[in-house]
């Protein structure tokens, strides 16, 4: 670190890092052994409640990555200093929060035919979550739209704002508009202990990961800054140069 | 310079753009009304028509809001005039409430249009208890639809040549406009027997988005468009 850092080469991780992610590895191994092998099956759903160990913990994640988002925009939006770390925790969160919302989705949907014999219903939760989906992949492809960083950063944190205005307003007309819905399994205590403790290590697995993986994805994207600057910076020595002679 | 009138004065400039080139009148009502045919021909079945129509004019709104905001941002864009709006101070939250206002003054015409080609093509009929719910949906509608288009072509418009993006980010957000829109004025016309008191909450929610949008945009707007 204390030599020159353009040509030494720089690894996201730290150590810190590293031993999360063996904590992460264990953790997933450690849930398929019990959402695989040790949790009993369901009386009704048979072995097709396992999906829930995956389901379940990457939706609640899906939501937290979302809701981090809201505040690292508000914090960059917050003070005068505008502090290009907040965007970009705020874009390694929502980058996570789609993967696991696809993860969320595709597993939704298979479980959906397993229990209800159809891959998908207009119930309230399922449409909002599907436009929480398309909403946060609009504000990825606009994180995308070039200009300086600042301005990606203030664009994308507005954005992110205003989708703290729609999510309720789509959920609350969508429920409205469609008013069946699916009881929680979780709230309603169905489950049994080893099937509750699977699901918490499942929470737990999951949780170690989305933090590593923000925590990376972020540290890459101060490098991809770095890079966009010192492109810039050798751009404009380049005509400098020209100028002079 | 109170925010009112250059909102005004924005409004008037658009409209006056938007009557000397008639796009609207040329291109994107023929092309609304094309779509209430191509809806036709998908259906191919005249009771379902009758069913569906109150959606169906909502639908082909949404599709023309679409076209309606890019042209109003690619009049601004094309020669720098929003740069030079912002260069010369004018309030930003002005240009705002100036853009939608014009916005929905072109949607209202496009909207009663589509209104009067579902009664003419899709055997719809607006009984007289209807027709109260009917107008205050057709207000309360066009206004939430003029902010948010107003908000997010601004958005768009900051990024040359990314229109493409616009049905991306506006789509979801005006869902809740094509839920509530649909449902009120499946009310005021009977569709599915439905009583036009069954309207009113549905206003209501599109009152809403309009306040929370139209407040949310004359916020935001100027970090949007200041690049």
């Amino acid at each position: 670190m204390t030599t020159d850092t353009r040509s030494e080469r720089r690894p996201t991780s730290t150590t810190f890092t590293r031993w999360l992610g063996a904590a992460v590895l264990a953790g997933l191994a450690w849930l398929a052994l019990f959402g695989l092998v040790l949790s009993p099956n369901d009386r009704v759903q048979k072995t097709g409640v396992r999906i829930l160990y995956i389901h379940v913990p990457t939706a609640w994640l899906a939501y937290l990555a979302f809701i981090v988002t809201g505040v690292c925009s508000v914090g960059y939006l917050w003070k005068r200093s505008r502090n290009l770390q907040w965007d970009r925790v705020a874009g390694a969160s929502a980058e996570v929060g789609v993967v696991f919302m696809g993860i969320t989705l595709v597993t939704g949907m298979l479980w959906g035919k397993i229990s209800w014999g159809t891959y998908w219903t207009w119930d309230s939760r399922l449409t909002t979550t599907a436009f929480l989906f398309v909403t946060y992949i609009g504000y990825l492809a606009v994180r995308d739209l070039g200009g300086t960083h600042h301005q990606r950063a203030r664009r994308s944190a507005v954005l992110a704002l205003l989708a703290v205005l729609e999510v309720p307003l789509v959920h609350f007309s969508v429920k409205w508009w469609r008013p069946l819905h699916q009881q929680e399994s979780v709230a309603e205590g169905k489950l049994n202990g080893l099937m509750m403790f699977t699901l918490f290590v499942g929470l737990v697995a999951f949780t170690l990961l989305y933090v590593w993986l923000v925590l990376h994805r972020q540290r890459a994207m101060a490098m991809d800054d770095m890079v966009a600057d010192q492109g810039l910076d050798a751009a404009l020595a380049e005509r400098r140069e020209e100028a002079v002679r | 310079m109170s925010t009112w009138q250059i909102a005004r004065l924005v409004a008037a400039k658009d409209l006056r753009v938007e009557w000397r080139s008639r796009v609207v009148t040329n291109q994107v009502l023929p092309f609304a009304a094309l779509v209430m045919v191509m809806f036709a021909f998908a259906l191919d079945n005249d009771q379902a028509l009758t069913r569906v129509a109150p959606g169906l004019v909502w639908l082909a709104a949404m599709f023309s809001l679409l076209v309606l905001v890019q042209r109003a941002f690619a009049v601004e864009t094309a020669d720098g005039a929003l740069d030079a709006l912002k260069v010369a101070g004018v309030r930003s939250s002005g240009i705002f409430l100036g853009k939608a206002l014009a916005l929905a003054a072109q949607l209202a015409v496009l909207e009663a249009v589509l209104l009067v080609a579902a009664i003419l093509l899709y055997r719809t009929e607006v009984p007289a208890g209807g027709v109260g719910v009917l107008l205050a949906t057709y207000v309360a509608a066009t206004a939430g639809l003029a902010f948010v288009g107003t908000l997010y072509g601004g958005l768009a418009a900051g990024a040359r040549g990314r229109e493409t993006l616009l049905p991306l980010l506006l789509l979801p957000v005006v869902a809740p406009v094509l839920i509530g829109a649909t449902r009120a004025t499946e009310a005021a016309l009977g569709t599915n027997d439905a009583m036009p008191s069954e309207g009113w909450p549905w206003f209501g929610l599109l009152a809403l988005f309009a306040a929370v949008f139209g407040a949310g945009g004359a916020l935001a707007f100027g970090s949007l468009i200041d690049d």
